[in-house]
């Protein structure tokens, strides 16, 4: 099969969207003349037009509670919010209206809109152009939070969440919108709350979200030449959350490792370690371990920040410290 | 301009059935039938009539806090809707939404807000989606003084500007953001020339006659359908009753029995009253007779909500996520 690059499966996706159905435009910062901060819409200004692919003004509250709007009315809008970090300006757009609409209203209305961001430390833009604050959103009701780790995944999710009938936030990650992978070109589908397992294994357990699914198995390649048999469990959408997969793994290794980038505290990896520590205790011979980030903003100076990202490193040690358990 | 009879009598009655409504709500919230907030309208009824008076039923509104009257004048039943107030399953929104969240897609009504503003990037959006889908429906957003302060207005305005879009901004200007004077806001005395900034007409009417707000809503409407842009209303009028109906004292603690005399000398319903009786539009018997109607209509309300069903426990969790066939 072919290989493109996340970056390109996502804008394959819209692509595709677009062409079937006029309902879906795009709106949000830089997304035309300048193809997306991160290239994920280039070319589709001049495959579409402005009167589909609209750069906005920054004016997040703005485009987005447009979106909502737009979405409202009979429309399929995916707007991008350059950085996830700028989601704080435009946050009761988000969770006071998109994600309460349909419920607040008793079933009327749907808003259809996915909303693009971004998640990952690593790339010297310090505290407010790095943060991994998508598990604020799973705290939220109404919303569907989605988070790919592949180029196949990112195409197949992207286009269930723009045909998708809820608000989707659609949490991409800076670090790996180079990296490739085979995706077919024919248009299909993943469907939200199905985890994939990455690599079978029967001595740990690794939830593992975004770039931390790579790092995963780049550690369970180098412990396996030590004996130690990783499995990597994808969850790929955070809501709604396969929780039967996971537990079905936990019980087959009796050991949980969580590798999210967002902070450790009140974060996807301690929502997962609550929820197995309610529905799989008896069959953990280990405590749960997180490797996430650190509990502090992000620093700027590059030592600092290699030290904050978690890394295979990280993970190598904590699957150490799992496995002294028998 | 002319206007027809027909016309200013029902401008005449959605203003009277505002109130009327309005009236009992507040005697229903007193004897705790109606739970949480009431944010009332009364005294700015000819905004709400004078705005959706030129709106067709596939026309949008976005509301505010204080919706009742919007909703009521851009067509809403008023079964569901006291049934809502009550926290019935038999409400508009299946009693998850209450008072200040009132919503009928059928009829263009995308929700009244309970958030300051919030309804703004809101109606910009229905804007854009009427242009996008080719449509000729226009839009009438609705917010208070003190929204004009918050971002999602300049966003807003900045956005339905530059796209040209089919909106109408309508500011009620009654005096107070909540507890807070219009001194206290800005230094501005009129929002209206905040449009200046937009590229848009900015039009200051007396917002307790409605006939100054229904003609200036028809122009902002042929500006917006021919395609020439969205036109921002500011309306000068008073809330007669407090913020909400739990405000101390009627909102006496903000401001003198003194002032809100003065402004209930501007009743908007009287002032109509009197000028369709001088133009021998309606009698006063006909006016009576409207009037009755109107209580009638109310009471009917009230007795279907008393006697609706509260919802199950398990609708708590229903209507989260939609599922099944899609749009």
């Amino acid at each position: 099969m072919r290989e493109i690059t996340y970056a390109q499966a996502i804008n394959e996706a819209l692509r595709e969207c677009m062409k079937e159905d006029e309902r879906v435009v795009l709106l949000g910062e830089d997304i035309g003349l300048y193809g997306g901060i991160f290239q994920v819409t280039a070319g589709l200004l001049d495959e579409f037009g402005e009167e589909r692919v609209i750069d906005t003004p920054i004016a997040e509250a703005g485009f987005v509670g447009a979106g909502v709007g737009a979405a409202l009315t009979g429309m399929r809008p995916v707007v991008e919010v350059m950085f996830i970090d700028f989601t704080t300006v435009c946050m009761d757009m988000i969770i006071n209206q998109m994600a309460k609409i349909h419920y607040m209203f008793g079933g009327q209305g749907r808003v259809p809109i996915v909303l693009r961001v971004n998640i990952g430390a690593g790339r010297g833009t310090a505290a407010q152009h790095s943060q991994s604050f998508h598990a604020l959103f799973m705290h939220i009701p109404g919303l569907y939070v989605v988070a790919p780790s592949t180029p196949y995944d990112a195409k197949g999710l992207m286009i269930e969440a723009i045909k998708n009938d809820n608000p989707v936030i659609f949490v991409e990650h800076k670090k790996l919108y180079v990296e490739k992978g085979p995706v077919p070109e024919e248009s299909y589908i993943i469907p939200f709350g199905q985890a994939d397992i990455k690599r079978k294994g029967s001595d740990i357990t690794i939830v593992a979200t975004h770039a931390m699914v790579l790092r995963s198995l780049k550690a369970a390649e180098e412990v396996a030449k030590e004996g130690i048999d990783v499995e990597v469990v994808d969850p790929r959408t955070l809501t709604p959350f396969d929780k039967v997969t996971i537990l079905e793994s936990v019980k087959k290794t009796g050991r949980l490792l969580v590798a999210d980038e967002g902070h450790k505290s009140c974060g996807v990896a301690a929502e997962i370690s609550a929820m197995v520590a309610e529905e799989g205790i008896f069959d953990l011979k280990a405590p749960v371990v997180r490797v996430c980030s650190p509990d502090t903003p992000i620093p700027f100076s590059p030592p600092l920040e290699q030290a904050y990202v978690p890394d295979v490193k990280d993970l190598l040690s904590a699957i150490k410290h799992l496995m002294e358990y028998a | 301009m002319e206007i027809k009879k027909k016309k200013l009598v029902e401008l005449y009655t959605t203003m009277l059935k505002i109130r009327l409504f309005e009236e009992r709500v507040i005697d229903l919230y007193a004897r705790g039938l109606i739970p949480g907030l009431a944010h009332l309208y009364i005294g700015e009824e000819a905004v709400a009539a004078g705005i959706c008076g030129v709106l067709r039923e596939n026309d949008y509104i976005t509301s505010t806090h204080r919706g009742h009257g919007h909703v009521i004048a851009k067509g809403a039943e008023l079964k569901p809707m006291m049934a809502e107030l009550f926290g019935k399953k038999t409400g508009y929104c299946k009693g998850k939404g209450g008072s200040m969240h009132i919503a009928d897609m059928e009829i263009g009504i995308l929700g009244a807000n309970g958030i300051a503003g919030g309804g703004i990037p809101i109606a910009v959006g229905a804007g854009m989606s009427a242009k996008w889908r080719g449509t000729d429906q226009v839009t009438a957003c609705f917010f208070g003084d003190d929204a004009s302060n918050n971002g999602t207005f300049h966003e807003g305005l900045n956005l339905a500007s530059l796209y040209r879009l089919p909106v109408i901004f309508v500011c009620e200007n009654n005096q107070y953001g909540i507890s807070v004077g219009q001194k206290k806001q800005r230094l501005i005395q009129d929002i209206a020339i905040r449009a200046t900034s937009y590229d848009m007409p900015g039009i200051i009417v007396d917002g307790n006659d409605v006939v100054e707000v229904y003609e200036a809503s028809l122009k902002a409407m042929k500006r917006a359908m021919a395609g020439e842009g969205p036109t921002l209303i500011e309306c000068k009028t008073y809330r007669w009753r407090g913020h909400h109906e739990g405000d101390p004292n009627q909102g006496r603690r903000y401001r003198t029995t003194e002032e809100i005399d003065s402004w209930k000398k501007e009743d908007p319903i009287k002032r109509m009253a009197a000028k369709l009786i001088a133009d021998k539009v309606l009698t006063k018997k006909k006016m009576d007779d409207l009037k009755n109607q109107v209580l009638e209509e109310i009471e009917q309300a009230v007795i279907f909500a008393n006697e609706s069903e509260f919802p199950t426990i398990e609708e708590m969790y229903e209507d989260v996520y939609i599922y099944g066939d899609r749009a």
